[in-house]
């Protein structure tokens, strides 16, 4: 229910704008400034107590939901939905979206309330005004998804598709597209059952013939559903998902290909690393060529360079015969590295550590002091101080071993990290160690010569 | 002195009041048709629809109609069709033509009665308000005068055979006249004779149609277009005043505060006091912006149209306020130190300074609204500053020598534990302190309880009706829902009324009394006479304005030690007001104590030093 009502509130503060008497149109927001000019356009005229004491039971109402006292807050609702016949228009009208949202709030955790008082509160919601109608239906159906009532929630949803009410405005359109969806995502909640129970069936037998029909009908009902709003710029991440294994399970390959690469390309969709993920493992699965994986996975980098998938794309670009590529790979593990989430990562060590031997055997100084030039100011205290060293040696000696190599190779024999890790005695380590040694005075950029 | 009354035929009044508040006025429109009806052979007639009497006791409609005197006022055919339209339409909603003065007399009376309840004695209500009324109907034209304003709108002339205004008893004409109706009497239909003889004016057909249409009381659009000069027109809020002159006049034991908190605590009816009109006054369209309140009364704004209302009628002097009347100031000082809990020998330096002052003087504290000034005396705000004037006396207020003296205070309480104990500032602060920040956040969350929406949904018109009435059908569905989620027990039941807010007790340590505290710490033996300890004064107000704004001072909080806020702070709470006004009063009664010290040394600024004897 919470982050699906960001998204409400999204779209709320789009369309609500004239009908709210906003000011703003430019997508800044100052609360306080709203209610000065209100001020002021009463040209000082004392507010009506009526108005001074809903303002007041509103914010009692929040405090009590803030400090989960249901109770109270149930108590002052009752005085509360007085603004429902406000004089003043602007507050009657915006009144049904408050109380909605923080009535559906109370009766979701209130202990004397159920399933059948939500429905009454949100039946009764629907039909104030038009301008909440779907987006209630909507949270309702949520709600009944949240109880695990998923024929009411679908008969909710059914219900709120077919409503119609005069010219629909465009921001009505998303929405009608958005109950569509969550039809769709309950249709392929049942596809995908139904898929499991198929698989566990004999090919040969009666039954599956009859199950797989049912499945089909299925599929057709939810691509036309799912279609037509992930069409629309937005982050619609489940839906696409979904829809795409619905259309790879029928083998139209084309069509899931084509969805995806909408989702991720399409310029007017906001940026969504996911977007690329699903494109990238969707490829992958088709096993499409090395360069066509590249070519996506560069955008995710662009986007999240600290991705998990970032040393598959190393892999990849260290696989390709462009030089460039090459380049790029090193780039890639030492962008992964610079976050503090990865500093444990010992794949990322041990291909950072392999991958500046191999540059630096293909004579690739200058790319590597490349990289370095901008790190070496921090990399040693960020990753390669006493501490670390210390604490990673107790931790993870493997991980300790490549990251002393690293250190070597790139801050030279004095860094503190190696020191201490070249100085261990360890039964186990000492030949990787000695190892260790012989690279960084082989291949350490700083200095070489001393 | 009383006003007179004429009669009391108490037991009928109660149950058919309502009837006679419509009966009051009905003469006044429908009368010039003068003949006997056949069926019931009353004279009592009353315009259908379509302009033809009906007889208002057997409902036989006549074929005689209404002469349009007034041609001129019906712009075209055309608007006149539409409006009957509109009414026919509307006709299941007709209940009695009614005009708005009654809808006002209705509430009065509903205040009075509520009054009653509260132990007011019943000649406020018989008498006192009763006749205050009928003298302002008279004055403003609407009827008991030979010009009512509805024969000639606009053009009213004054009051010419009304050539004494100033007193009272020798208008007894005015008095006697009331043997019909209204608050008191009853049988009204029985003499119709009386209304047939007085000047009954004639009402444009044109008029009372277009006036029905918009509103349901019948001269509802014309009453809230009417801008006379001269005539304080009748609002919601003045019934309180009214009310209030009516306790003043019989001096009783309820200060405007009082009635404001009784008010505010619905022991008053006053918000949706039309809720109570008997079910044949429709109210509607124009009505809604004469009757419907959405705010509770302020205390400056009612203490003004009180004195307003005073002069409007041309009421003769109040009754006296002696020493031994609740009002005075010397009285509500000892109420309100029992109040706030400040030890009862304080009692004693009030009146001093209520003495000094002279603001316990009978001529200060009698109303005069014919005085060449007419102000009266804010008898609550007024003892409430004296109180906080001698608390300066007696603790400087400074945020140090209260604390000082409490200090002292604390360490004789704890040796001498069987004596009489001293009055210790810092420990009467944390209580009240705590008191009041309890009283006052439950305050805020009753206010924010407060339902003020009436069960009969008020609209415009007969076009927003269906919509006004859904809506209100869907606030009480949805009111019920969430009322079965609060705890069945109500929490907050309605408090009975109360003239005390606080409550102190021995044993209870959050609420312990200190009335029977001592202020021999902060008070020294100099000859035969005790004297302040602290020698020090401050003035709250430096320098008055003298320009036209009206308020003669300003309080900026922040310029004031933390112990006068709070003192200032409780104080108004209590009396509901706000703390600049309080502020403002307190600087007046200095004024009068330090009179030499204003007159004398203008330029001197800071602390004054004063030494006062008592």
């Amino acid at each position: 229910m919470s982050d699906f009502s960001e998204e409400l509130i999204k779209s709320t503060t789009e369309d609500d704008q004239g009908e709210r008497c906003e000011l703003s149109g430019t997508g800044m927001h100052f609360p306080w400034l709203q209610k000065h000019i209100e001020t002021v356009a009463t040209g000082g005229k004392k507010e009506k107590d009526f108005a001074q004491t809903t303002s007041a039971c509103l914010s009692f109402i929040q405090e009590a939901l803030l400090k989960h006292q249901w109770q109270q807050a149930a108590e002052y609702m009752h005085s509360y939905l007085q603004v429902l016949e406000d004089s003043d228009s602007c507050k009657r009208q915006a009144a049904p979206e408050i109380i909605w949202k923080l009535g559906s709030e109370i009766l979701y955790y209130h202990p004397k309330s159920n399933v059948e008082a939500f429905n009454a509160f949100a039946d009764r919601m629907k039909n104030i005004g038009v301008m909440n109608y779907l987006k209630i239906s909507l949270q309702h159906a949520l709600y009944l998804l949240h109880h695990g009532m998923l024929e009411d929630a679908n008969r909710n949803l059914s219900q709120a598709e077919t409503w119609r009410y005069g010219e629909k405005s465009s921001s009505q359109e998303v929405l009608i597209n958005l109950i569509q969806a969550y039809k769709g995502l309950l249709q392929y909640y049942a596809w995908s059952k139904k898929k499991m129970e198929l698989s566990q069936l004999d090919k040969d037998d009666y039954a599956y013939n009859t199950a797989s029909q049912n499945m089909l009908d299925h599929s057709w009902k939810t691509s036309v559903n799912l279609g037509a709003l992930i069409q629309i710029p937005g982050v619609w991440d489940p839906f696409v998902k979904s829809y795409v294994e619905m259309l790879e399970f029928y083998g139209d390959q084309d069509g899931a290909r084509e969805v995806l690469t909408n989702y991720a390309y399409d310029e007017k969709f906001p940026s969504n690393p996911n977007a690329h993920i699903y494109l990238y493992n969707f490829l992958k699965r088709e096993k499409a060529p090395r360069e066509k994986l590249i070519s996506v996975l560069k955008i995710l980098y662009q986007i999240v360079p600290s991705h998990k998938l970032m040393l598959e794309f190393h892999r990849l670009l260290r696989k390709s015969e462009k030089e460039e590529h090459h380049k790029l790979g090193l780039e890639v593990l030492f962008a992964v590295l610079d976050f503090a989430g990865c500093t444990k990562n010992i794949t990322a060590w041990k291909y950072l550590a392999k991958y500046l031997r191999q540059t630096l055997m293909g004579s690739h100084l200058a790319w590597v002091q490349e990289e370095w030039s901008s790190r070496k100011n921090w990399w040693p205290g960020f990753h390669f101080s006493y501490f670390w060293a210390k604490s990673d040696w107790k931790e993870d000696k493997a991980l300790a071993c490549e990251k002393a190599l690293v250190a070597g190779v790139l801050s030279g024999k004095g860094c503190r990290y190696f020191r201490y890790i070249s100085k261990q005695d360890h039964q186990v380590f000492r030949k990787k160690i000695k190892r260790m040694k012989k690279l960084v005075k082989k291949y350490s950029i700083i200095n070489p010569g001393l | 002195m009383t006003l007179e009354v004429t009669s009391n035929d108490k037991q009928n009044q109660s149950a058919t009041c309502p009837t006679f508040h419509m009966e009051i006025l009905k003469g006044i429109s429908k009368k010039e048709f003068k003949e006997r009806c056949t069926q019931c052979a009353a004279v009592s007639w009353g315009l259908t629809d379509e302009g033809k009497y009906y007889c208002t006791s057997c409902h036989n409609v006549t074929e005689r109609s209404k002469e349009v005197v007034n041609t001129g006022a019906i712009p075209n055919t055309k608007i006149q069709a539409i409006n009957r339209g509109l009414k026919r339409k509307r006709k299941l909603e007709k209940g009695w033509d009614w005009y708005v003065c009654e809808g006002f007399q209705h509430i009065l009376y509903q205040q009075a009665e509520a009054l009653k309840t509260l132990g007011v004695g019943p000649e406020l209500k018989n008498e006192v308000l009763h006749n205050f009324w009928k003298r302002y109907l008279q004055k403003s034209k609407q009827a008991y005068c030979k010009n009512p304003v509805y024969t000639s709108k606009r053009k009213a002339p004054v009051l010419e055979d009304n050539p004494s205004h100033s007193d009272w008893d020798s208008e007894p004409e005015l008095l006697s006249d009331f043997s019909c109706p209204s608050f008191v009497e009853s049988g009204a239909e029985s003499q119709p004779d009386v209304h047939t003889q007085k000047p009954f004016p004639i009402i444009k057909a044109s008029q009372s149609e277009t006036a029905s249409i918009c509103s349901g009381s019948v001269d509802g659009v014309e009453y809230s277009l009417r801008k006379e000069k001269g005539i304080v027109k009748m609002t919601v809020p003045r019934t309180l005043a009214f009310c209030c002159l009516a306790l003043l006049w019989q001096r009783e034991t309820i200060t405007l505060s009082d009635l404001l908190r009784f008010v505010e605590e619905d022991h008053i009816p006053y918000i949706n006091a039309f809720q109570h009109f008997p079910e044949e006054m429709k109210l509607y369209g124009r009505d809604k912006g004469i009757f419907a309140i959405e705010s509770w009364p302020n205390y400056e704004d009612i203490y003004k149209k009180m004195i307003e209302i005073a002069t409007f009628l041309d009421l003769p002097r109040f009754p006296d306020i002696t020493e031994d009347c609740y009002l005075h100031p010397n009285m509500l000082c000892l109420k309100y130190l029992m109040e706030v809990n400040l030890p009862d020998e304080m009692h004693n330096l009030t009146c001093q300074v209520v003495k000094m002052t002279g603001i316990g003087e009978v001529d200060f504290l009698t109303f005069d609204p014919i005085a060449k000034m007419a102000k009266t005396a804010k008898y609550d705000v007024q003892a409430v500053a004296v109180i906080v004037v001698v608390l300066k006396l007696l603790f400087l207020l400074d945020d140090n020598l209260e604390w000082s003296l409490s200090n002292i205070a604390e360490k004789y309480n704890e040796k001498n534990k069987e004596d009489k104990p001293w009055f210790d500032f810092r420990k009467w602060y944390q209580v009240m302190k705590k008191s009041l920040d309890e009283k006052k956040q439950k305050w805020e969350e009753t206010r924010a309880k407060y339902l003020w929406k009436s069960e009969k949904p008020l609209y415009h018109s007969s076009i927003d009706k269906s919509v006004v009435c859904k809506r209100r059908e869907m606030v009480v569905n949805l009111q019920k829902q969430f009322s079965t989620l609060v705890d069945s027990t109500p929490t907050i039941g309605k408090k009975s009324p109360s003239s005390f807010q606080f409550n102190w007790t021995e044993e209870d340590p959050d609420r312990t009394c200190f009335h029977g505290h001592s202020l021999q710490g902060v008070l020294t033996k100099k000859g035969q006479s005790l004297t302040t300890k602290n020698s020090l004064y401050w003035l709250s107000t430096q320098k008055f304005c003298r320009s036209y704004c009206k308020h003669v001072t300003t309080y900026e909080e922040s310029n004031f030690s933390l112990s006068y806020q709070f003192i200032i702070n409780l104080f108004s709470f209590l009396l509901r007001i706000k703390t600049s006004f309080l502020h403002e009063e307190v600087s007046l009664i200095e004024k009068r104590l330090f009179k030499t010290k204003y007159s004398k040394t203008k330029k001197k600024s800071s602390r004054s030093r004063k030494v006062r004897k008592y």
